[in-house]
This record gives C-alpha cells, sequence and structure tokens, in this order.
C-alpha cells in the first residue's frame, strides 16, 4: 500500500478547485445559516444561479463573458428576494422547505426540454470561458505548461483557475469578516438569537434576514461562476441537493459563525473525502470477501466513503458540536 | 403606608408635577388626562373564543409612572402586544404622542420613542452583554451593511453609544458582567439589563411587562429608584407589576384589568381601597362559604 500517494490525493483535494468552490458557498451559506440563522437549503440553487449567469453569456445572448458576472449577482438576487418574501416573516422552517424546493425547481428548470434554447437542457452550456483563460495567458501562464514544485505541481490552465478561485475565497472572507464585526453583523446574530427582542428595539428584522439571504446567496453565486469557469462549461446536474448538503457538512465541519470555519470546513471536507477514497480504492483493490460471499467490491467504495464521513460527521456533533473552529462558550447557552 | 400629607415632601419635582396633573382626574375607568402620551379605545383582541382584551378607552398621562395591574389571565400582556404592534387587534383604534399607531410595524415603534421589555426575558444570550446594550440604540450608521464594511464610517458613533452603554451598565449594576455572556446572567440580572437596553433607544414611553419578577428585595429597591429616575428624566413609564407595595411604592396612577376589561383606575390610595378590585383579586365570594350562595 501506497499511503504517499493516498496522503498526496488527499492534499490537492485540499487546496484543489473543488475546495476551492465549496469554500465560497460556504462563505456565503454560513452568512445565512451561521449568523442569521436562516436555514437555506437552497444553496445549490444559487449556485446554478451564477454559474447559468456566466454560461449563458457567449452562447445564448451573445455577450462578453464578463457581462456575466453582472447577470449572475441579478439572478441570485432575483431567486434571495423570490424565496425570502413569501417565507421571512414566516416561521424557520417555511424557508426551509421554500429554499430546498427553489433550488430544484431551479436545476428542472434549466435542465428541461422546453428551456432548452435558453439554458442547454441536460447539454448545458460550453464555449463562455476563453475570455477568462485568455487573461491567465496574458498574464503569462501558457495552459499546457506545467508550474509548481514537489507535489504541487499544476498546469497553467489549473493554476490560473486556483489563483483566481482562492483570491475570491479571500476577498469574500474578508467582507464577511468585516461585515460580522460591524453594527450590522451584531443585528444578524441577535435575529438568529430573538427576532422579537431585535423587533422591540427598532431594527426592521425582515429586511435585515432579506440582506442576509441575498448577500449570502449573492456569493454562493460566485461559487458556481468559479465551477462553470474552472470547468469551462456549466452542467445542470452538478447543482442537485447533494452540493447544498455536502456544502452544509463542510461548513459545520469546520464551525459555523466563524469565517475561518466556513474556509477550512469545506477544504477538510475533500480531504477527508479524498483520503478516504483513494485508501480504500488501495485497500480493497480486489472483491474483500468473508466466509465465500463477496462484502465488498470496488464499485461499493463510492457509497462506503460516505458512510464513514456521515459516521464521522456523527462523531464530530458528539464530541464537538461546535466543529472545529466554532466557539463552544456560545454554543454552551444554547437552549437556557 | 406614608400619608397623603408627608409623602409629597420627599417627592422630585417631576413626580409632584405628575401627581398634580392627575389629581383632577376622577377615578373612572376610562378617565380622560389632562395630557395623555398613549390613547387607545375600542381595543378587541380574542382568540378563538375568549375575549383576552376589550378594552372601552384607556389613557395613560404624559410624564407619569403608570401601573398596570390585575389577576393573572387578565389581558395585561396581551394589552401590551397590541400597542406594541406585536400582536393586531381584532377592533380597535390607538395612539401615541397624536399619532395614530393602528397597523404601524413593530419595529418603527422604537424608532419613535415606544419601548417595550418582555414578561419572559428576552436577552440574548450568545452575545455579550455590553453587546446586548449596543443593540438597543437606533439610528446606528453601521447597521446598513454598505457602512458596515467602513469602520470608518461607524466607529465614533460606535464609541458614543458603547460609553452611553457603560453608564447605564452602571445605574443597573452590571457593569461588572460588562464582558460576559448574556446567557451568564442569573434571571434577575437578565430582568435588568433587559430594561438598561430599552432604555438605550432614548424612548419617551417605557413599557415594562413585570419588571420585578424574580429580582431579590434589595434589587428592588434599586430598581424602584431607576424607574422613579426615568419619570424625573422625562419619560413616560407604563408597568405590569404584581407587586402591590411597589405599585403602591412608585406609581402615579393605577390603571386595573380585569377579563379583559379596565374595571378601575385611580391613584394608588383609590385603588387600595376600591371593591371592584378586591373582587376580582379575590373572588366577590371570599370570606365566604361557597355553599353560602346556593
Ligand atoms: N397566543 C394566545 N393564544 C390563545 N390565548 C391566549 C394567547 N395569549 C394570551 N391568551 C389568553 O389571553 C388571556 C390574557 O392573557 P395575558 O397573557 O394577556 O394575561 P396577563 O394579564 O398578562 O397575565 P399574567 O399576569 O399571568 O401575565 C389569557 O386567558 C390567556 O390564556
Ligand atoms: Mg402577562
Amino acid at each position: 500500500m501506497d499511503i504517499g500517494a493516498v496522503l498526496e490525493t488527499a492534499i490537492l483535494q485540499f487546496i484543489g478547485l473543488n475546495a476551492c468552490y465549496y469554500a465560497i458557498a460556504a462563505i456565503g451559506l454560513n452568512v445565512q445559516f451561521g449568523y442569521t440563522g436562516l436555514l437555506n437549503f437552497g444553496q445549490a440553487g444559487f449556485m446554478a444561479a451564477g454559474a447559468y449567469g456566466i454560461g449563458q453569456t457567449v452562447p445564448i445572448f451573445g455577450i462578453s463573458m464578463w457581462w456575466g458576472i453582472g447577470v449572475a449577482v441579478g439572478y441570485s438576487v432575483f431567486l434571495g428576494l423570490l424565496m425570502g418574501v413569501p417565507t421571512l416573516r414566516l416561521r424557520a422552517d417555511y424557508l426551509a422547505i421554500v429554499t430546498i424546493a427553489a433550488a430544484e425547481i431551479v436545476r428542472l428548470v434549466v435542465r428541461s426540454v422546453a428551456a432548452k434554447d435558453a439554458f442547454g437542457g441536460t447539454d448545458g452550456l460550453t464555449g463562455f470561458a476563453s475570455s477568462f483563460q485568455q487573461v491567465g495567458v496574458d498574464l503569462g501562464l501558457r495552459p499546457a505548461s506545467q508550474y509548481g514544485f514537489w507535489i504541487f505541481t499544476f498546469s497553467g490552465r489549473n493554476l490560473w483557475n486556483l489563483i483566481v478561485g482562492w483570491t475570491l475565497v479571500a476577498i469574500f472572507g474578508v467582507i464577511v469578516w468585516l461585515l460580522m464585526k460591524s453594527p450590522w453583523g451584531r443585528v444578524l446574530k441577535a435575529i438568529r438569537e430573538d427576532e422579537d427582542a431585535v423587533r422591540s428595539l427598532g431594527k426592521n428584522v425582515f429586511s435585515y434576514k432579506m440582506q442576509a439571504l441575498v448577500l449570502g446567496g449573492v456569493i454562493g453565486s460566485f461559487a458556481g461562476i468559479m465551477l462553470a469557469l474552472g470547468n469551462a462549461n456549466v452542467q445542470p446536474d452538478n447543482y442537485s441537493r447533494d452540493l447544498t448538503f455536502f456544502i452544509l457538512t463542510g461548513l459545520v465541519l469546520g464551525g459555523v459563525a466563524k469565517v475561518t470555519g466556513s474556509i477550512v470546513g469545506p477544504m477538510l471536507f475533500w480531504f477527508i473525502f479524498a483520503f478516504l477514497d483513494s485508501l480504500l480504492r488501495q485497500l480493497i483493490d480486489q472483491p474483500f470477501r468473508l466466509f465465500g460471499t463477496t462484502l465488498i467490491e470496488s464499485t461499493d467504495i463510492g457509497a462506503i466513503v460516505f458512510m464513514v464521513m456521515g459516521g464521522l460527521l456523527v462523531a464530530l456533533m458528539v464530541f464537538r458540536p461546535q466543529g472545529l473552529f466554532g466557539n463552544r462558550k456560545e454554543m454552551a447557552f444554547e437552549g437556557r | 403606608m406614608k400619608d397623603a400629607d408627608a409623602a409629597p415632601a420627599e417627592l422630585t419635582e417631576a413626580a409632584r408635577q405628575a401627581r398634580a396633573a392627575l389629581a383632577g382626574v376622577s377615578p373612572v375607568p376610562g378617565a380622560p388626562k389632562p395630557d395623555p402620551i398613549l390613547k387607545a379605545s375600542g381595543i378587541r383582541r380574542n382568540f378563538g373564543g375568549i375575549t383576552a382584551v376589550d378594552v372601552d378607552h384607556v389613557e395613560v398621562q404624559r410624564g407619569s409612572i403608570t401601573a398596570l395591574i390585575g389577576p393573572n389571565g387578565a389581558g395585561k400582556t396581551t394589552f401590551f402586544n397590541l400597542v406594541t404592534g406585536f400582536d393586531e387587534p381584532n377592533a380597535g383604534a390607538w395612539s401615541f404622542d397624536g399619532q395614530s399607531m393602528d397597523g404601524v410595524a413593530p419595529h418603527r415603534m422604537a424608532t419613535r420613542g415606544m419601548v417595550r421589555t418582555f414578561q419572559l426575558t428576552k436577552s440574548l444570550t450568545k452575545l455579550p452583554v455590553i453587546e446586548n446594550m449596543k443593540l438597543g440604540a437606533t439610528g446606528q450608521k453601521g447597521e446598513k451593511w454598505w457602512n458596515g464594511l467602513f469602520p470608518a464610517i461607524w466607529k465614533q458613533q460606535e464609541a458614543e453609544i458603547e460609553a452611553r452603554a457603560d453608564e447605564l451598565l452602571k445605574r443597573f449594576k452590571l457593569d461588572h458582567m460588562r464582558d460576559e455572556y448574556a446567557g451568564a446572567l442569573s434571571g434577575g440580572q437578565r430582568k435588568l439589563l433587559e430594561m438598561a437596553r430599552a432604555l438605550m433607544t432614548n424612548p419617551t414611553l417605557v413599557m415594562l411587562d413585570e419588571p420585578m419578577a424574580g429580582v431579590n428585595p434589595a434589587l428592588k429597591q434599586s430598581l424602584n429608584a431607576h424607574v422613579r429616575g426615568l419619570r424625573d428624566e422625562g419619560m413616560t413609564v407604563l408597568f405590569v407589576e404584581h407587586d402591590m407595595d411597589m405599585v403602591h411604592d412608585i406609581s402615579d396612577w393605577v390603571i386595573v384589568m380585569a377579563e379583559g376589561r379596565v374595571i378601575a383606575e385611580g391613584t394608588p390610595d383609590d385603588i387600595s381601597s376600591n371593591q371592584d378590585v378586591i373582587d376580582a383579586y379575590l373572588g366577590a365570594h371570599q370570606g365566604r362559604s361557597l355553599l353560602e350562595d346556593e
């Protein structure tokens, strides 16, 4: 067994593009769920809004890809308002139901045959990312050359994706960190605990919840933009419920209501995921048999990885409910 | 109790004025006041079959300390909820400071100068005490998200707010808990924090729902002094309380509710000798065997 290779895969996923766009989405989700207590189970929908916003520009609208940033933000603001207006005055659970449904509706619409002309159906969209890649080339990163050292060697194209992606993580991380230290952030944290108390002190709770939902959604749409640009295509089935819950898992792993938690959590999620996956693939390179029956085949590995991840999450909730970076003292006052 | 002649000698100017203004008001339910800050008419609220509040008319005199008393379930908290916009009445109209208030969202009340506390304390346990206090200040520039990004815009105002918060914390003897999470406070301390936080909104009318519940006797004395202090600073106080000694001690006027209605009004002395009130509290049958009525 080659544990070195396992670690190498895991480390590359730790800093890879997957971890990067998960982290952007988790920073946004943290604004909604971590700080404001809004149960947004539709972050994948916001990511799809971002991805399609940028994906539609060249192939559908025939405009420059760079307008796509505006289109993506516009789509996600609209989606946020659409989810928030009917539900944010109601109890928290209604938002959860509506967001999970809205994200599914988004996915079903963009992959539908009826809307193929606008969203490309199940084929998705391609042919929009070249202006983005060109900037990397202009900066001297030759797409096909290798850059880096030791195990950290990337093609020019991947390196460019990673540089832009992690820069976005840093920018959004700093923005959210600044906001949460401001009086605005204080109102959100207060709303998370008791809306009526905040209302009695003269704050428009509905408006603040809407701001948090939309801001978190817009940040999430940049995760979609990054995923679309990184893959140079938009695939509707990337934006399924699974995606939302993996991001939520990453966030909880890192610790909610902490910017560091929302960034390192998704990175660890991918580290653990890749570690388990490549470890099991090495261990079970032929079917695992016991008393003459085949217990595990290599095709089962994907499912086993998720089982182990689930078990780890349960253990985390039991032994460290605040996540790795969360605030234990804050958690301790739950339900008093 | 102190007799009526001796009491005025130790009253402050504000208290003397409030009592003088109320001296000419006839002690009947719905009595008009010379300078009402809060007026409510025909307010009714039904929960399914029961009528929790059914108030014909009631006024609260500006600059006074008015107590709202009544047995459990009389509708006091519901009345608070209705006037502050936290609940909507089935019928009725009310005004604050001459402006009609029906349909006004609860968060607008505080900016107009009306603030309330809750019977079940709502301290924000996961925020430090000082942050709880600072949340109370209205008109904060940094509460707009686009300003939040630029501390330069709100740092100055935040410092002023913090200074005011510290001053209030000292007054309420919570300054030693300043940086603790509010969740670490005792029940009585939370009552104090909630009252102090409400004052951060710079209100003109303070509505307190059982501010003394669960507060120890020594602290009650100092809370009494705080409430009197609010009147001296020109605020109007309307409070719900079951502790009759406190009611008698600090209020200029008392409104009594029972089964949703205002059944009596008057000075504390009027009220303590009012037969309707005694009946409402103890039941009209007190002192007699239940069998006698048969
Ligand atoms: N949300 C509600 N749903 C149904 N009934 C309610 C509701 N809120 C209050 N009530 C009823 O309305 C009546 C008045 O309640 P309220 O809380 O106003 O009484 P209160 O005077 O504040 O009593 P206490 O002194 O015990 O606090 C009670 O009979 C209560 O059961
Ligand atoms: Mg009550």
